[in-house]
C-alpha cells in the first residue's frame, strides 16, 4: 500500500469510527437512567432562624451512622459572637452535636472565652454542611474518580472504591469532608441522597425545628427554595474558589468564613 | 447508641492540637508519610539528574559517582511509592490508581509517570551494566566448583542479561549510545516525576501556602539539590566503609566484592576517588542550592508584598508558630551555613560531606514545613493546628504516620541497595568510557 493511500485510509476509518463510536455515546445507560435535567439538588439556609440546638447535627449523624463521639461530622453549626469593637469570636464544639449550652466560647488550645453581654454586638448561629458544589474541588482531585457527582447535581463518594489518599479532604474548601471512623474512607454529607430519592426530606431539615434547613429543586419554579434563591437576597460561601456552591444562605455576615 | 460508642479517635486526631476556631472536621491530615513521599521521590529524581550530568552532557569529573548514582536511584525508587501507601486509608485499593486513574487528578498519573521513570532508569542500568553482565554470566559459567551463591548469582545474571550476549564493538557502541538517550530522556521524566509533586501540592485551591504554580519548580529545584546531597554523603559513608573494610578485610561491608571475588578494591586508590568526586559533586550542589533558595525566597516575597486574604494567617504560622522551623532550622542551618561551608575555598571531603548533611536536613525541614505548615492553620483563617509527630506508637495507625513509619522509609533504601550492588556494583570502575 502506498503511503497517500494508507494514510487516505486512515483518515476515512477515524472519522467513519469516531461517527459511529458518537452514536454509541447516546446509548450510554447512566444518561438513560438517571438523566433528568428537570432536577437539581439545592439547600437553603435561613440563619435568622437557627437558634444553635444542635438537632440537626445530631439526627445526621444518627441518620447517617456516624458514631455520635467521633470528632468528625457531616453538618455542624457555627457560632459567632461579635464585639462592639469589631472583634470576631467563634466556635463549634463537637460541630454543636449538643448544641450550644454556655455562653462560654470554645477556643481549643486557647481556652474558655467569655465574652460580656454588654460587649456583644450582634451574635448568631450558622449552619454548615456539604455545598454539593457545580464545579466540585474534590470530584476533580479524586485520583480513582470514588468521589462523583450525580446528574442531579449531588457529590457522594464510593466507599467500595474510595482509596482513602485524602487528596478531597485537602481539595474542599469548606472542610465538610473527613475519614470515616468505622470505613476509613471519605466520607461527607450526601443531602441525605438514600431519602431525598425517594421523596423523603433530609434528615437535617426534618429535625430542624425552625425552619432554618430547607432543600429543594433548583430547577422547579415553584420549589420554596428555588423561589427564595430568585427573590431574596442570599449569598454563597467562598465562591472565591470557583466551585460554585449549591449551599444558600439567607442573612449571610461577611464574618462568615 | 450515644452510650455504645466509647470516644473514637478519628483519623488525625491522635496527633493534631487545635487552637481558636477550627472546623470540626479539620485535621493534619496530611501528615509525616507525605512529607516523606516529595523526600524521597526528590531523592530518586536529584540522584537520577546527577547520573546525567556525566551520561548526557559529559561532565567526566563525575564519572565515578555517576554510576553509584544511577544504581542508587533504582534503589531509591521503590521507596518513593511506600509512604503513599503507608499513607492510604486503604493500602489495598491503592492499584485502583492504576485500574482506573480518573484523570482530572494530578495523583492518578502517579502510575503512568513511576512506572515509565522506573523502565527508563532499568533500562540505563542494563546497558550500562550489559558488559558486566555478559562478563559475568561468562566468568561464573566458567567456573566448574560453583558455590550455591555464585549459582544463584549466576542464574540472576543469565535472566537479565535477556540472552543479549553480543559485546563486541560494535554492539557496545550501541549501548552507549542508548545510555546516552536513555539518561537524557530521563532528565525531563524525572523532573516530570518530581515536578508533578509539587503539582500535587500547588493545585490544591483550598490551601492558600500550597497554592502557587511556582511550587513544582520550587519542588524539581530542592530535588536535585537533595538527591545530590544525598549521593555526595551516602557515597562518602560507603566509600568510608569501603576504604575501613579494604583495610581490615571485612568482606560483608564489600558486597560486591562478596559477590564477584574481585577485590580489586585498594585503601589508597579509594581515598583519591573519593576525595576528588565528592569535590567536584559537591560544586554542582552548590549551584543548584543558588536556584532553590532564589525561588523560594521569591515566593515568600511575593506572599508578603500582594498580602492577599490569607496572609494574616499564612504570617503568623510563617513568622510565629513555624519561625524556627523556616528560618532557623531550614533556611538558616539547612540551606545558608552548607552555602557558606561550600563556598569558602579549600573544600574537602569532609566539610563538603558535613555541609551535604545539612542540605538533606534543609530540604526535610522545606518538605515538612510545605506540607505541614500547608495544614497549620484553618480553612477558616481563624484558627490553627499543630502537628505532633507521633514517636511512640500505640496503635497501627500511629505506627505508620509516626516517627517509625518515616524511619522505615528512610532505611528501605539502604537495605534495597545492598543487595542491588551485589548484582551491579556500583562503585566499579571501568577502563572505558563507561
Amino acid at each position: 500500500m502506498k503511503r497517500r493511500d494508507f494514510l487516505k485510509n486512515a483518515a476515512v476509518f477515524v472519522s467513519g469510527a469516531s461517527v459511529s463510536l458518537g452514536a454509541l455515546e447516546l446509548l450510554d445507560p447512566r444518561q438513560l437512567l438517571a438523566a433528568n435535567p428537570e432536577l437539581r439538588w439545592g439547600f437553603l439556609v435561613n440563619t435568622h432562624n437557627c437558634v444553635g440546638c444542635g438537632f440537626c447535627v445530631k439526627a445526621c449523624k444518627v441518620e447517617n451512622d456516624i458514631p455520635l463521639e467521633a470528632n468528625v461530622t457531616r453538618t455542624w453549626v457555627e457560632r459567632y459572637v461579635i464585639t462592639k469593637d469589631g472583634d470576631v469570636v467563634m466556635d463549634t464544639p463537637k460541630g454543636a452535636l449538643n448544641g450550644f449550652t454556655s455562653k462560654l466560647i470554645d477556643q481549643n488550645q486557647s481556652g474558655m472565652k467569655q465574652v460580656d453581654d454588654e460587649e456583644i454586638a450582634q451574635a448568631f448561629f450558622v449552619p454548615k454542611l456539604c455545598n454539593h458544589c457545580d464545579t466540585p474541588a474534590c470530584v476533580q482531585v479524586c485520583p480513582v474518580g470514588a468521589t462523583y457527582q450525580t446528574k442531579d447535581g449531588t457529590v457522594l463518594v464510593d466507599r467500595k472504591w474510595c482509596i482513602g489518599c485524602g487528596y478531597c479532604i485537602m481539595g474542599c474548601p469548606y472542610g465538610v469532608r473527613f475519614f470515616h471512623p468505622v470505613e476509613h474512607v471519605a466520607d461527607k454529607c450526601t443531602f441525605c441522597y438514600h431519602r431525598i430519592s425517594n421523596g423523603g426530606n433530609t434528615a437535617c431539615a426534618q429535625a430542624c425545628p425552625f425552619g432554618a434547613r430547607q432543600i429543594g429543586n433548583l430547577r422547579d419554579p415553584n420549589d420554596p427554595v428555588a423561589k427564595a434563591v430568585m427573590n431574596q437576597r442570599v449569598g454563597v460561601l467562598r465562591d472565591e474558589y470557583g466551585t460554585k456552591p449549591q449551599v444558600f444562605y439567607i442573612g449571610l455576615n461577611k464574618e462568615v468564613r | 447508641m450515644v452510650e455504645q460508642v466509647a470516644q473514637m479517635v478519628v483519623h488525625g486526631e491522635a496527633w493534631t492540637l487545635k487552637d481558636l476556631f477550627v472546623l470540626p472536621n479539620e485535621y493534619v491530615y496530611w501528615s509525616i508519610q507525605i512529607v516523606m513521599y516529595p523526600y524521597m521521590t526528590g531523592l530518586v529524581a536529584g540522584a537520577f539528574v546527577l547520573s546525567s550530568l556525566y551520561h548526557v552532557f559529559g561532565v567526566e569529573k563525575l564519572k565515578e559517582i555517576a554510576r553509584y548514582a544511577l544504581v542508587f536511584s533504582f534503589a531509591l525508587l521503590p521507596v518513593a511509592m511506600m509512604p503513599l501507601l503507608l499513607h492510604l486509608m486503604q493500602p489495598l485499593r491503592g492499584i485502583n490508581v492504576l485500574m482506573t486513574p480518573h484523570f482530572t487528578s494530578a495523583i492518578s498519573a502517579f502510575g503512568i509517570v513511576f512506572m515509565t521513570y522506573a523502565c527508563i532508569v532499568a533500562a540505563e542500568i542494563w546497558f550500562v551494566y550489559r558488559e558486566f553482565i555478559v562478563s559475568s554470566v561468562n566468568r561464573l559459567s566458567a567456573k566448574s566448583d560453583r558455590s550455591l551463591y555464585e549459582s544463584l548469582l549466576l542464574l540472576i545474571y543469565r535472566l537479565i542479561s535477556l540472552g543479549a550476549m553480543d559485546v563486541s564493538r560494535d554492539a557496545l557502541e550501541a549501548d552507549h549510545k542508548a545510555v546516552k538517550f536513555l539518561a537524557g530522556l530521563g532528565i525531563p521524566v524525572a523532573c516530570f516525576l518530581h515536578g508533578y509533586a509539587g503539582f500535587i501540592f500547588g493545585s490544591v485551591k483550598a490551601n492558600a501556602l500550597w497554592m502557587t504554580p511556582l511550587m513544582p519548580v520550587i519542588f524539581i529545584c530542592s530535588a536535585i539539590v537533595s538527591g545530590i546531597a544525598l549521593c555526595i554523603i551516602s557515597y562518602y559513608i560507603f566509600m568510608e566503609m569501603r576504604k575501613w573494610a579494604a583495610r581490615r578485610g571485612k568482606s560483608f561491608l564489600l558486597p560486591d566484592a562478596l559477590a564477584h571475588g574481585s577485590a580489586a578494591v585498594d585503601y589508597e586508590h579509594l581515598r583519591s576517588v573519593q576525595d576528588h568526586e565528592v569535590r567536584m559533586t559537591s560544586k554542582y550542589l552548590l549551584i543548584f542550592m543558588t536556584l532553590a533558595i532564589t525561588l523560594e525566597l521569591l515566593d515568600m516575597i511575593f506572599r508578603g508584598y500582594t498580602a492577599v486574604k490569607s496572609w494574616d494567617a499564612l504570617r503568623q504560622v510563617i513568622y510565629e508558630h513555624d519561625f524556627v522551623k523556616i528560618f532557623i532550622m531550614q533556611y538558616a542551618i539547612g540551606n545558608v551555613l552548607p552555602f557558606v561551608m561550600l563556598l569558602i575555598p579549600g573544600v574537602t571531603v569532609r566539610r563538603a560531606a558535613l555541609a551535604s548533611i545539612l542540605v538533606l536536613f534543609g530540604v526535610l525541614m522545606m518538605r515538612w514545613n510545605v506540607v505541614i505548615g500547608g495544614q497549620a492553620f484553618s480553612l477558616t483563617f481563624n484558627g490553627f493546628m499543630h502537628y505532633h509527630l507521633p514517636i511512640i506508637p500505640h496503635d497501627i495507625e500511629t505506627f505508620k504516620e509516626g516517627l517509625g513509619g518515616a524511619l522505615t522509609v528512610i532505611v528501605t533504601p539502604f537495605v534495597i541497595f545492598y543487595f542491588l550492588n551485589m548484582i551491579f556494583p556500583a562503585f566499579m570502575e571501568s577502563k572505558d568510557s563507561h
